[in-house]
Protein backbone atom coordinates (compact mmCIF):
# COMPACT_ATOMS: atom_id res chain seq x y z
CA UNK A 1 0.00 0.00 0.00
CA UNK A 2 3.28 2.26 0.96
CA UNK A 3 4.53 1.40 -2.19
CA UNK A 4 1.48 2.05 -4.50
CA UNK A 5 1.10 5.92 -2.74
CA UNK A 6 4.95 6.35 -3.77
CA UNK A 7 4.14 5.40 -7.33
CA UNK A 8 1.16 7.91 -7.02
CA UNK A 9 3.24 10.47 -5.73
CA UNK A 10 5.89 10.21 -7.86
CA UNK A 11 3.61 10.55 -10.66
CA UNK A 12 1.78 13.44 -9.07
CA UNK A 13 4.98 15.07 -8.76
CA UNK A 14 5.68 14.61 -12.58
CA UNK A 15 2.64 15.78 -13.57
CA UNK A 16 3.05 18.97 -11.53
CA UNK A 17 6.73 19.34 -13.07
CA UNK A 18 5.99 18.19 -16.58
CA UNK A 19 6.31 21.66 -18.29
CA UNK A 20 9.19 22.75 -16.29
CA UNK A 21 10.74 19.29 -17.13
CA UNK A 22 9.97 19.81 -20.90
CA UNK A 23 10.66 23.14 -20.80
CA UNK A 24 14.75 22.05 -19.25
CA UNK A 25 15.51 19.33 -21.95
CA UNK A 26 14.00 22.64 -24.51
CA UNK A 27 16.93 24.98 -22.77
CA UNK A 28 19.50 22.26 -23.26
CA UNK A 29 18.41 21.12 -26.78
CA UNK A 30 18.99 25.26 -27.36
CA UNK A 31 22.30 25.35 -25.95
CA UNK A 32 23.76 21.98 -27.40
CA UNK A 33 24.75 23.17 -30.60
CA UNK A 34 26.46 26.01 -28.85
CA UNK A 35 28.31 23.52 -26.82
CA UNK A 36 29.61 21.66 -29.38
CA UNK A 37 30.99 24.59 -31.12
CA UNK A 38 32.72 24.97 -27.94
CA UNK A 39 34.16 21.69 -27.58
CA UNK A 40 35.03 21.51 -31.04
CA UNK A 41 36.85 24.58 -30.66
CA UNK A 42 39.24 22.29 -28.74
CA UNK A 43 39.79 19.40 -30.93
CA UNK A 44 42.79 18.79 -32.28
CA UNK A 45 41.71 16.96 -35.54
CA UNK A 46 43.55 14.07 -37.78
CA UNK A 47 42.53 15.99 -40.95
CA UNK A 48 40.99 18.58 -42.59
CA UNK A 49 37.82 18.26 -41.14
CA UNK A 50 36.50 19.24 -37.97
CA UNK A 51 33.36 16.94 -37.65
CA UNK A 52 34.73 14.13 -34.98
CA UNK A 53 35.84 14.61 -31.68
CA UNK A 54 39.83 13.53 -31.64
CA UNK A 55 41.83 15.56 -28.97
CA UNK A 56 42.41 18.20 -26.93
CA UNK A 57 44.73 21.47 -27.67
CA UNK A 58 44.71 24.73 -26.86
CA UNK A 59 46.73 25.48 -29.95
CA UNK A 60 43.83 27.12 -31.92
CA UNK A 61 42.72 28.87 -29.20
CA UNK A 62 46.44 30.32 -28.98
CA UNK A 63 46.70 31.47 -32.73
CA UNK A 64 43.05 32.04 -33.35
CA UNK A 65 44.07 34.98 -35.08
CA UNK A 66 46.68 33.04 -37.68
CA UNK A 67 45.00 32.75 -40.89
CA UNK A 68 45.07 35.73 -42.97
CA UNK A 69 41.78 34.89 -45.17
CA UNK A 70 39.63 34.01 -42.37
CA UNK A 71 41.21 37.70 -40.31
CA UNK A 72 40.57 39.38 -43.57
CA UNK A 73 36.67 38.08 -44.10
CA UNK A 74 36.46 39.01 -39.99
CA UNK A 75 37.56 42.56 -40.70
CA UNK A 76 35.38 42.83 -43.56
CA UNK A 77 32.08 41.51 -41.48
CA UNK A 78 33.06 44.05 -38.86
CA UNK A 79 33.36 46.96 -41.10
CA UNK A 80 29.99 46.03 -42.83
CA UNK A 81 27.89 45.62 -39.35
CA UNK A 82 29.37 48.76 -38.20
CA UNK A 83 29.18 50.82 -41.08
CA UNK A 84 24.82 49.27 -41.57
CA UNK A 85 24.56 49.46 -37.70
CA UNK A 86 25.12 53.19 -37.90
CA UNK A 87 23.38 54.25 -40.90
CA UNK A 88 20.41 51.83 -40.62
CA UNK A 89 19.70 53.17 -36.89
CA UNK A 90 19.85 56.84 -37.60
CA UNK A 91 17.33 56.07 -40.62
CA UNK A 92 15.58 54.03 -38.77
CA UNK A 93 15.10 55.73 -35.26
CA UNK A 94 13.59 58.83 -37.70
CA UNK A 95 11.38 56.65 -39.07
CA UNK A 96 9.87 55.26 -35.75
CA UNK A 97 9.64 58.70 -34.34
CA UNK A 98 7.72 60.12 -37.36
CA UNK A 99 5.50 56.86 -37.14
CA UNK A 100 4.71 57.44 -33.40
CA UNK A 101 4.75 60.92 -32.70
CA UNK A 102 3.09 62.42 -35.91
CA UNK A 103 0.06 61.67 -37.64
CA UNK A 104 0.32 62.05 -41.62
CA UNK A 105 -1.36 61.64 -44.57
CA UNK A 106 0.70 57.80 -46.06
CA UNK A 107 1.37 56.76 -42.68
CA UNK A 108 0.14 53.46 -43.02
CA UNK A 109 1.93 52.87 -46.28
CA UNK A 110 5.41 53.64 -44.30
CA UNK A 111 4.20 51.23 -42.15
CA UNK A 112 3.00 48.24 -44.73
CA UNK A 113 6.55 49.55 -46.41
CA UNK A 114 8.40 48.86 -43.35
CA UNK A 115 6.63 45.12 -42.43
CA UNK A 116 6.85 43.85 -45.72
CA UNK A 117 10.89 42.84 -46.18
CA UNK A 118 10.54 41.24 -43.11
CA UNK A 119 7.81 38.92 -44.19
CA UNK A 120 10.01 38.24 -47.37
CA UNK A 121 12.15 35.29 -47.20
CA UNK A 122 15.79 36.28 -47.21
CA UNK A 123 16.58 34.08 -51.11
CA UNK A 124 13.62 36.80 -52.61
CA UNK A 125 14.97 39.52 -51.29
CA UNK A 126 18.75 38.74 -52.26
CA UNK A 127 17.67 37.31 -55.66
CA UNK A 128 15.81 40.72 -56.19
CA UNK A 129 18.51 43.14 -55.32
CA UNK A 130 21.43 41.05 -57.64
CA UNK A 131 18.82 41.50 -60.26
CA UNK A 132 18.71 44.82 -59.99
CA UNK A 133 22.53 45.03 -59.71
CA UNK A 134 22.82 43.18 -62.41
CA UNK A 135 20.78 45.33 -64.71
CA UNK A 136 21.99 48.69 -63.58
CA UNK A 137 25.47 49.76 -64.91
CA UNK A 138 26.53 52.08 -62.28
CA UNK A 139 26.90 49.28 -59.18
CA UNK A 140 29.91 46.76 -59.35
CA UNK A 141 28.84 43.88 -56.60
CA UNK A 142 31.53 44.13 -53.83
CA UNK A 143 31.20 46.06 -50.05
CA UNK A 144 29.29 49.01 -51.31
CA UNK A 145 26.56 46.42 -52.35
CA UNK A 146 26.50 44.50 -49.16
CA UNK A 147 26.54 47.53 -47.13
CA UNK A 148 23.60 48.76 -48.95
CA UNK A 149 21.95 45.35 -48.64
CA UNK A 150 22.55 45.12 -45.15
CA UNK A 151 20.84 48.45 -44.25
CA UNK A 152 18.11 47.66 -46.24
CA UNK A 153 17.18 44.48 -44.12
CA UNK A 154 18.19 46.22 -40.79
CA UNK A 155 15.83 49.21 -41.51
CA UNK A 156 12.78 47.39 -40.54
CA UNK A 157 14.14 45.97 -37.16
CA UNK A 158 15.65 48.90 -35.90
CA UNK A 159 12.46 50.56 -36.85
CA UNK A 160 9.99 48.13 -34.69
CA UNK A 161 12.46 47.71 -31.91
CA UNK A 162 12.47 51.63 -31.36
CA UNK A 163 8.76 52.24 -31.98
CA UNK A 164 8.07 49.82 -29.28
CA UNK A 165 10.12 52.27 -26.71
CA UNK A 166 8.04 54.72 -27.90
CA UNK A 167 4.60 53.50 -27.89
CA UNK A 168 5.26 53.75 -23.94
CA UNK A 169 6.94 56.48 -23.59
CA UNK A 170 5.75 58.89 -21.35
CA UNK A 171 4.91 62.30 -23.08
CA UNK A 172 4.45 64.03 -19.54
CA UNK A 173 8.24 64.34 -19.26
CA UNK A 174 8.65 65.90 -22.15
CA UNK A 175 5.76 68.64 -21.18
CA UNK A 176 7.29 69.33 -18.34
CA UNK A 177 10.35 70.14 -20.18
CA UNK A 178 8.72 72.50 -22.26
CA UNK A 179 7.23 74.10 -19.03
CA UNK A 180 10.07 74.78 -18.06
CA UNK A 181 11.20 76.77 -20.72
CA UNK A 182 13.45 74.11 -22.55
CA UNK A 183 13.00 74.53 -26.23
CA UNK A 184 12.16 71.54 -28.65
CA UNK A 185 15.10 70.89 -29.58
CA UNK A 186 16.51 71.22 -25.97
CA UNK A 187 13.78 68.71 -25.08
CA UNK A 188 14.77 66.26 -27.34
CA UNK A 189 18.16 66.41 -26.58
CA UNK A 190 17.99 66.37 -22.88
CA UNK A 191 14.46 64.59 -22.21
CA UNK A 192 13.08 62.41 -25.42
CA UNK A 193 16.68 60.95 -26.44
CA UNK A 194 18.14 59.99 -23.30
CA UNK A 195 15.17 58.23 -22.68
CA UNK A 196 14.69 56.07 -25.80
CA UNK A 197 18.45 55.74 -26.02
CA UNK A 198 18.10 51.87 -24.33
CA UNK A 199 15.75 50.87 -27.44
CA UNK A 200 18.49 52.57 -30.03
CA UNK A 201 21.23 50.62 -28.19
CA UNK A 202 18.81 47.46 -28.41
CA UNK A 203 17.83 48.35 -31.98
CA UNK A 204 21.70 48.89 -32.98
CA UNK A 205 22.80 45.79 -31.06
CA UNK A 206 20.01 43.93 -33.31
CA UNK A 207 21.08 45.42 -36.54
CA UNK A 208 24.89 44.36 -35.88
CA UNK A 209 23.94 41.24 -34.91
CA UNK A 210 21.79 41.00 -38.06
CA UNK A 211 24.25 42.35 -40.08
CA UNK A 212 27.68 40.16 -39.27
CA UNK A 213 25.28 36.67 -38.84
CA UNK A 214 23.73 37.60 -42.69
CA UNK A 215 24.39 34.92 -45.09
CA UNK A 216 21.84 34.45 -47.42
CA UNK A 217 21.50 38.22 -48.86
CA UNK A 218 25.09 38.09 -48.54
CA UNK A 219 26.05 35.29 -51.19
CA UNK A 220 23.79 36.37 -53.76
CA UNK A 221 25.59 40.35 -53.16
CA UNK A 222 29.11 39.95 -52.34
CA UNK A 223 30.71 39.23 -55.96
CA UNK A 224 34.05 38.52 -55.02
CA UNK A 225 34.29 40.16 -51.44
CA UNK A 226 33.99 37.99 -48.72
CA UNK A 227 32.77 38.30 -45.50
CA UNK A 228 32.89 35.96 -42.17
CA UNK A 229 29.78 34.03 -43.04
CA UNK A 230 30.65 33.52 -46.54
CA UNK A 231 34.13 32.41 -45.36
CA UNK A 232 32.75 29.34 -43.42
CA UNK A 233 30.51 28.61 -46.81
CA UNK A 234 33.51 28.93 -49.07
CA UNK A 235 35.45 26.75 -46.43
CA UNK A 236 32.78 24.59 -45.87
CA UNK A 237 33.81 22.01 -48.70
CA UNK A 238 37.70 21.75 -47.98
CA UNK A 239 37.18 21.26 -44.22
CA UNK A 240 36.80 24.38 -41.68
CA UNK A 241 39.55 25.06 -39.85
CA UNK A 242 38.89 25.33 -35.98
CA UNK A 243 40.11 29.03 -35.74
CA UNK A 244 36.79 29.55 -37.23
CA UNK A 245 35.16 27.94 -33.83
CA UNK A 246 37.09 30.09 -31.93
CA UNK A 247 36.33 33.07 -33.30
CA UNK A 248 32.54 32.12 -33.22
CA UNK A 249 33.17 31.69 -29.15
CA UNK A 250 34.78 35.18 -28.80
CA UNK A 251 32.02 36.98 -30.91
CA UNK A 252 29.83 34.97 -28.90
CA UNK A 253 30.99 36.32 -25.77
CA UNK A 254 31.08 39.64 -27.08
CA UNK A 255 27.61 39.50 -27.81
CA UNK A 256 26.92 38.09 -24.62
CA UNK A 257 28.67 41.06 -22.64
CA UNK A 258 26.82 43.55 -24.58
CA UNK A 259 23.44 42.24 -24.42
CA UNK A 260 24.24 42.00 -20.32
CA UNK A 261 25.44 46.20 -21.00
CA UNK A 262 22.24 46.40 -22.68
CA UNK A 263 19.83 44.72 -20.18
CA UNK A 264 21.60 47.09 -17.33
CA UNK A 265 21.37 50.20 -19.44
CA UNK A 266 17.47 49.69 -19.95
CA UNK A 267 17.05 48.91 -16.29
CA UNK A 268 18.85 52.41 -15.43
CA UNK A 269 16.31 53.67 -17.62
CA UNK A 270 13.70 52.24 -16.61
CA UNK A 271 14.85 53.91 -12.80
CA UNK A 272 14.79 56.52 -14.20
CA UNK A 273 11.76 57.49 -15.71
CA UNK A 274 9.82 56.04 -13.54
CA UNK A 275 11.64 57.51 -9.97
CA UNK A 276 8.73 60.68 -10.45
CA UNK A 277 5.70 59.25 -9.71
CA UNK A 278 7.02 57.14 -7.10
CA UNK A 279 8.47 59.99 -4.82
CA UNK A 280 4.83 61.88 -5.95
CA UNK A 281 2.95 59.60 -3.77
CA UNK A 282 5.25 58.87 -1.41
CA UNK A 283 5.54 62.65 -0.82
CA UNK A 284 2.00 62.79 -1.24
CA UNK A 285 0.60 59.94 1.03
CA UNK A 286 3.25 61.05 3.55
CA UNK A 287 5.40 58.53 3.33
CA UNK A 288 9.23 58.83 3.17
CA UNK A 289 10.63 58.74 0.09
CA UNK A 290 12.83 56.51 0.38
CA UNK A 291 10.27 54.49 2.01
CA UNK A 292 8.89 54.35 -1.09
CA UNK A 293 11.58 54.11 -3.69
CA UNK A 294 12.77 50.99 -2.17
CA UNK A 295 9.56 49.10 -3.07
CA UNK B 1 2.79 74.60 -42.59
CA UNK B 2 6.58 73.68 -41.70
CA UNK B 3 5.15 71.09 -38.51
CA UNK B 4 3.31 69.35 -40.97
CA UNK B 5 6.39 68.40 -43.05
CA UNK B 6 8.43 67.20 -39.98
CA UNK B 7 7.28 63.55 -40.25
CA UNK B 8 8.04 63.65 -44.22
CA UNK B 9 11.39 64.97 -43.75
CA UNK B 10 12.13 62.16 -40.61
CA UNK B 11 10.38 59.01 -42.93
CA UNK B 12 12.18 60.36 -45.98
CA UNK B 13 15.70 58.57 -45.95
CA UNK B 14 14.55 55.39 -44.94
CA UNK B 15 11.75 55.01 -47.68
CA UNK B 16 13.86 56.50 -49.94
CA UNK B 17 16.33 53.20 -48.89
CA UNK B 18 13.49 51.09 -48.64
CA UNK B 19 11.54 51.92 -52.53
CA UNK B 20 14.69 52.08 -54.33
CA UNK B 21 16.62 48.59 -52.65
CA UNK B 22 13.62 46.59 -52.06
CA UNK B 23 10.58 47.35 -53.91
CA UNK B 24 12.84 49.02 -57.01
CA UNK B 25 14.57 45.37 -57.04
CA UNK B 26 11.60 43.51 -56.82
CA UNK B 27 10.84 45.83 -60.20
CA UNK B 28 13.83 44.66 -61.98
CA UNK B 29 13.41 41.02 -61.09
CA UNK B 30 10.05 41.30 -62.19
CA UNK B 31 11.25 42.19 -65.90
CA UNK B 32 14.06 39.98 -65.35
CA UNK B 33 11.70 37.16 -65.11
CA UNK B 34 10.38 37.94 -68.42
CA UNK B 35 13.47 37.95 -70.50
CA UNK B 36 14.61 35.29 -72.58
CA UNK B 37 18.59 34.18 -73.77
CA UNK B 38 21.71 34.55 -72.10
CA UNK B 39 23.92 36.67 -69.83
CA UNK B 40 25.18 38.89 -71.89
CA UNK B 41 22.62 38.84 -74.66
CA UNK B 42 19.40 38.87 -72.08
CA UNK B 43 16.09 40.48 -74.26
CA UNK B 44 12.82 41.66 -72.19
CA UNK B 45 10.21 39.87 -74.47
CA UNK B 46 7.47 39.02 -71.97
CA UNK B 47 8.81 35.40 -71.84
CA UNK B 48 5.53 33.80 -69.54
CA UNK B 49 7.59 29.88 -70.53
CA UNK B 50 10.05 30.94 -67.61
CA UNK B 51 7.06 30.57 -65.24
CA UNK B 52 5.41 27.58 -66.95
CA UNK B 53 8.62 25.84 -67.08
CA UNK B 54 10.15 26.88 -63.52
CA UNK B 55 6.65 25.12 -61.97
CA UNK B 56 7.18 22.12 -64.25
CA UNK B 57 10.31 21.57 -63.72
CA UNK B 58 10.65 22.33 -60.28
CA UNK B 59 7.55 21.24 -58.83
CA UNK B 60 9.12 18.59 -56.16
CA UNK B 61 11.31 21.11 -54.71
CA UNK B 62 8.38 23.76 -54.05
CA UNK B 63 6.07 20.81 -52.68
CA UNK B 64 8.99 19.98 -50.51
CA UNK B 65 9.74 23.36 -48.83
CA UNK B 66 6.61 23.14 -48.00
CA UNK B 67 6.23 20.36 -46.32
CA UNK B 68 9.53 20.79 -44.73
CA UNK B 69 8.59 24.26 -43.85
CA UNK B 70 5.08 22.96 -42.52
CA UNK B 71 6.38 19.90 -40.49
CA UNK B 72 9.23 22.18 -39.02
CA UNK B 73 7.20 24.77 -38.13
CA UNK B 74 4.59 22.28 -36.45
CA UNK B 75 7.55 20.89 -34.56
CA UNK B 76 8.40 24.34 -33.58
CA UNK B 77 5.02 24.77 -32.33
CA UNK B 78 5.30 21.53 -29.80
CA UNK B 79 8.53 22.21 -28.52
CA UNK B 80 7.98 25.88 -28.04
CA UNK B 81 4.73 26.39 -26.48
CA UNK B 82 6.11 24.40 -23.09
CA UNK B 83 8.64 26.84 -23.04
CA UNK B 84 7.20 29.56 -23.84
CA UNK B 85 4.74 28.79 -20.63
CA UNK B 86 7.12 28.13 -18.33
CA UNK B 87 9.18 30.91 -19.01
CA UNK B 88 5.64 32.73 -18.60
CA UNK B 89 4.61 31.34 -15.17
CA UNK B 90 6.81 28.88 -13.77
CA UNK B 91 10.10 30.41 -14.35
CA UNK B 92 10.64 32.97 -11.31
CA UNK B 93 13.52 34.32 -10.71
CA UNK B 94 15.01 31.60 -13.88
CA UNK B 95 13.25 33.88 -16.19
CA UNK B 96 15.65 35.74 -17.57
CA UNK B 97 18.05 33.18 -17.60
CA UNK B 98 15.86 31.58 -19.62
CA UNK B 99 15.08 33.93 -22.23
CA UNK B 100 18.65 34.18 -22.23
CA UNK B 101 18.59 30.41 -23.38
CA UNK B 102 15.96 31.55 -26.35
CA UNK B 103 17.92 34.09 -27.61
CA UNK B 104 21.58 32.61 -27.47
CA UNK B 105 21.51 30.81 -30.67
CA UNK B 106 21.65 34.12 -32.58
CA UNK B 107 25.17 34.84 -31.03
CA UNK B 108 26.57 31.97 -32.92
CA UNK B 109 26.62 32.10 -36.85
CA UNK B 110 23.78 30.55 -38.38
CA UNK B 111 26.09 28.74 -40.64
CA UNK B 112 28.16 27.60 -37.30
CA UNK B 113 25.35 26.41 -35.28
CA UNK B 114 24.12 24.34 -38.59
CA UNK B 115 27.15 22.68 -38.99
CA UNK B 116 27.49 22.20 -35.01
CA UNK B 117 23.95 19.87 -35.82
CA UNK B 118 25.97 18.31 -38.73
CA UNK B 119 28.31 16.78 -35.89
CA UNK B 120 25.48 15.97 -33.29
CA UNK B 121 23.76 14.15 -36.37
CA UNK B 122 26.54 12.48 -37.68
CA UNK B 123 26.70 8.53 -38.02
CA UNK B 124 27.64 6.88 -34.73
CA UNK B 125 27.18 9.62 -32.43
CA UNK B 126 25.59 9.39 -29.44
CA UNK B 127 22.39 11.05 -30.60
CA UNK B 128 22.15 9.40 -33.63
CA UNK B 129 22.19 5.92 -31.88
CA UNK B 130 20.05 7.29 -29.23
CA UNK B 131 17.71 7.34 -32.67
CA UNK B 132 18.29 4.67 -33.83
CA UNK B 133 17.72 2.75 -30.63
CA UNK B 134 14.13 4.32 -30.67
CA UNK B 135 13.49 3.39 -34.37
CA UNK B 136 13.84 7.19 -35.37
CA UNK B 137 17.03 6.35 -37.46
CA UNK B 138 16.55 3.35 -39.62
CA UNK B 139 20.20 2.13 -40.93
CA UNK B 140 21.55 4.24 -38.64
CA UNK B 141 21.64 7.45 -40.46
CA UNK B 142 20.11 10.70 -39.88
CA UNK B 143 22.28 12.91 -41.92
CA UNK B 144 21.51 13.72 -45.77
CA UNK B 145 17.63 12.77 -45.14
CA UNK B 146 14.29 14.56 -45.10
CA UNK B 147 14.68 14.45 -41.43
CA UNK B 148 18.00 15.94 -40.99
CA UNK B 149 16.56 19.06 -43.25
CA UNK B 150 13.71 19.47 -40.76
CA UNK B 151 15.23 18.98 -37.70
CA UNK B 152 18.05 21.73 -38.85
CA UNK B 153 14.93 24.08 -39.68
CA UNK B 154 12.66 23.58 -36.45
CA UNK B 155 16.69 24.03 -34.21
CA UNK B 156 17.63 27.34 -35.97
CA UNK B 157 14.05 29.03 -35.84
CA UNK B 158 12.80 27.91 -32.91
CA UNK B 159 13.42 31.25 -31.31
CA UNK B 160 11.07 32.71 -33.72
CA UNK B 161 8.45 30.52 -32.48
CA UNK B 162 9.51 30.80 -28.41
CA UNK B 163 9.58 34.49 -28.06
CA UNK B 164 6.26 36.39 -29.64
CA UNK B 165 4.39 33.11 -27.58
CA UNK B 166 6.13 34.00 -24.46
CA UNK B 167 5.34 37.83 -25.32
CA UNK B 168 1.40 37.48 -25.49
CA UNK B 169 1.19 34.60 -22.81
CA UNK B 170 3.44 37.49 -20.21
CA UNK B 171 0.80 39.63 -21.44
CA UNK B 172 -2.28 37.49 -19.98
CA UNK B 173 -3.46 38.42 -16.60
CA UNK B 174 -3.25 36.02 -14.03
CA UNK B 175 -6.13 36.65 -13.21
CA UNK B 176 -8.11 35.70 -15.47
CA UNK B 177 -6.94 32.15 -14.81
CA UNK B 178 -7.92 32.55 -11.42
CA UNK B 179 -11.45 33.27 -12.44
CA UNK B 180 -11.48 30.53 -14.31
CA UNK B 181 -10.44 28.20 -11.64
CA UNK B 182 -12.90 29.95 -9.08
CA UNK B 183 -16.01 28.53 -11.56
CA UNK B 184 -14.67 25.61 -11.27
CA UNK B 185 -12.91 24.44 -14.36
CA UNK B 186 -10.50 21.93 -14.02
CA UNK B 187 -6.59 23.59 -14.90
CA UNK B 188 -7.01 21.82 -18.32
CA UNK B 189 -9.96 23.43 -19.13
CA UNK B 190 -8.73 27.01 -17.19
CA UNK B 191 -6.02 26.14 -19.66
CA UNK B 192 -8.12 25.30 -23.00
CA UNK B 193 -10.34 28.38 -22.49
CA UNK B 194 -8.69 31.20 -21.03
CA UNK B 195 -4.80 30.83 -21.56
CA UNK B 196 -4.43 28.74 -24.77
CA UNK B 197 -7.30 31.74 -26.94
CA UNK B 198 -5.23 34.39 -25.21
CA UNK B 199 -1.75 33.31 -26.36
CA UNK B 200 -3.73 33.00 -29.78
CA UNK B 201 -1.78 36.16 -31.34
CA UNK B 202 1.63 34.51 -30.25
CA UNK B 203 1.25 31.10 -31.97
CA UNK B 204 0.07 33.27 -35.37
CA UNK B 205 2.94 35.29 -35.33
CA UNK B 206 5.53 32.82 -34.19
CA UNK B 207 3.84 30.25 -37.29
CA UNK B 208 4.25 33.12 -39.18
CA UNK B 209 7.63 34.16 -38.19
CA UNK B 210 8.80 30.90 -38.29
CA UNK B 211 7.42 29.54 -41.39
CA UNK B 212 8.53 32.02 -43.84
CA UNK B 213 12.06 32.02 -43.33
CA UNK B 214 11.98 28.05 -43.30
CA UNK B 215 10.01 27.89 -46.76
CA UNK B 216 13.00 30.00 -48.15
CA UNK B 217 15.80 28.46 -46.56
CA UNK B 218 18.80 26.24 -48.54
CA UNK B 219 21.45 26.48 -45.46
CA UNK B 220 20.21 23.65 -44.32
CA UNK B 221 19.01 21.62 -46.92
CA UNK B 222 22.81 22.40 -48.00
CA UNK B 223 24.57 21.45 -44.99
CA UNK B 224 22.07 18.76 -43.35
CA UNK B 225 20.73 17.45 -46.76
CA UNK B 226 21.65 14.91 -49.37
CA UNK B 227 20.80 14.97 -53.25
CA UNK B 228 17.27 14.22 -52.77
CA UNK B 229 16.79 17.23 -50.23
CA UNK B 230 17.28 20.08 -52.28
CA UNK B 231 14.45 22.72 -51.55
CA UNK B 232 13.74 25.73 -53.75
CA UNK B 233 16.07 27.48 -51.94
CA UNK B 234 18.49 25.55 -52.96
CA UNK B 235 17.14 25.99 -56.77
CA UNK B 236 17.12 29.65 -57.19
CA UNK B 237 20.73 29.88 -55.26
CA UNK B 238 22.26 27.33 -57.83
CA UNK B 239 20.45 29.36 -60.85
CA UNK B 240 21.18 32.63 -59.86
CA UNK B 241 24.87 32.01 -58.31
CA UNK B 242 26.42 28.70 -60.37
CA UNK B 243 24.47 28.38 -63.35
CA UNK B 244 23.17 32.61 -64.22
CA UNK B 245 20.23 31.01 -65.77
CA UNK B 246 18.77 34.48 -64.24
CA UNK B 247 15.32 34.55 -66.12
CA UNK B 248 14.31 31.18 -64.33
CA UNK B 249 15.71 31.99 -61.34
CA UNK B 250 14.09 34.99 -61.17
CA UNK B 251 10.97 33.45 -62.11
CA UNK B 252 10.99 30.99 -59.09
CA UNK B 253 11.81 33.71 -56.95
CA UNK B 254 8.69 35.45 -57.69
CA UNK B 255 6.36 32.10 -57.66
CA UNK B 256 8.13 31.40 -53.84
CA UNK B 257 7.26 34.58 -52.88
CA UNK B 258 3.72 34.85 -54.60
CA UNK B 259 3.16 31.02 -53.02
CA UNK B 260 4.16 32.45 -49.31
CA UNK B 261 1.74 35.53 -50.07
CA UNK B 262 -1.17 33.06 -50.42
CA UNK B 263 -0.26 31.00 -47.81
CA UNK B 264 -0.13 33.66 -45.02
CA UNK B 265 -3.34 35.27 -46.78
CA UNK B 266 -5.53 31.98 -45.89
CA UNK B 267 -3.71 31.32 -42.49
CA UNK B 268 -4.31 34.78 -41.21
CA UNK B 269 -7.89 34.42 -43.17
CA UNK B 270 -8.05 30.83 -41.07
CA UNK B 271 -6.50 32.25 -37.83
CA UNK B 272 -8.62 35.31 -38.34
CA UNK B 273 -6.21 37.32 -36.08
CA UNK B 274 -6.99 40.60 -36.39
CA UNK B 275 -4.34 41.03 -33.35
CA UNK B 276 -1.66 40.63 -35.27
CA UNK B 277 -2.20 42.87 -38.11
CA UNK B 278 -4.01 45.26 -36.19
CA UNK B 279 -1.18 46.21 -34.28
CA UNK B 280 1.36 46.32 -36.87
CA UNK B 281 -0.57 48.66 -38.94
CA UNK B 282 -1.90 50.86 -36.20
Amino acid sequence: MSGESGVSRAWRWLREHAVNIVAGLVVVYLLLPIAIILLFSFNDPAGRYNYTWVGFTLDHWAHAFSRPELNEALLTSLKLAVLATVISTIVGTLMALALVRHNFFGRRAANFLIVIPMATPEVVMGAALLSFFLLIPWFTLGFETLLIAHVMFCISFVVVVVRSRLIGFDRNLEEAAKDLGASSFDTFRLVTLPLIMPGIFGAAMLAFALSIDDFVISNFNSGTTVTFPLYIFGAAQRGIPVEVNVIAMILFSFTVAAMGLATWQQRRAEKLASVRPEQETGVGAGVPAGAAAAT
Amino acid sequence: MRRRAIPYFLLGPGTAWLLVFFVVPLGYMAKLSLESGFVGSLEFNWHWDNYKEALSEYDTQFVRSFVYAGAATLLCLIIAYPLAYAIAFKAGRWRNLMLFAVVAPFFTTYLIRTIAWKTILADESPVTEFLHAIGLAPGGHVLATSGAVIAGLTYNFLPFMILPIYASLERIDARLIEAGKDLYSSAPQAFARVTLPLSAPGIVAGTLLTFIPAAGDYVNAYFLGGAGNRMIGNVIQSLYLSQADYPSAAALSFVLMALIMIAVVIYIRFAGSEALMGEEAR
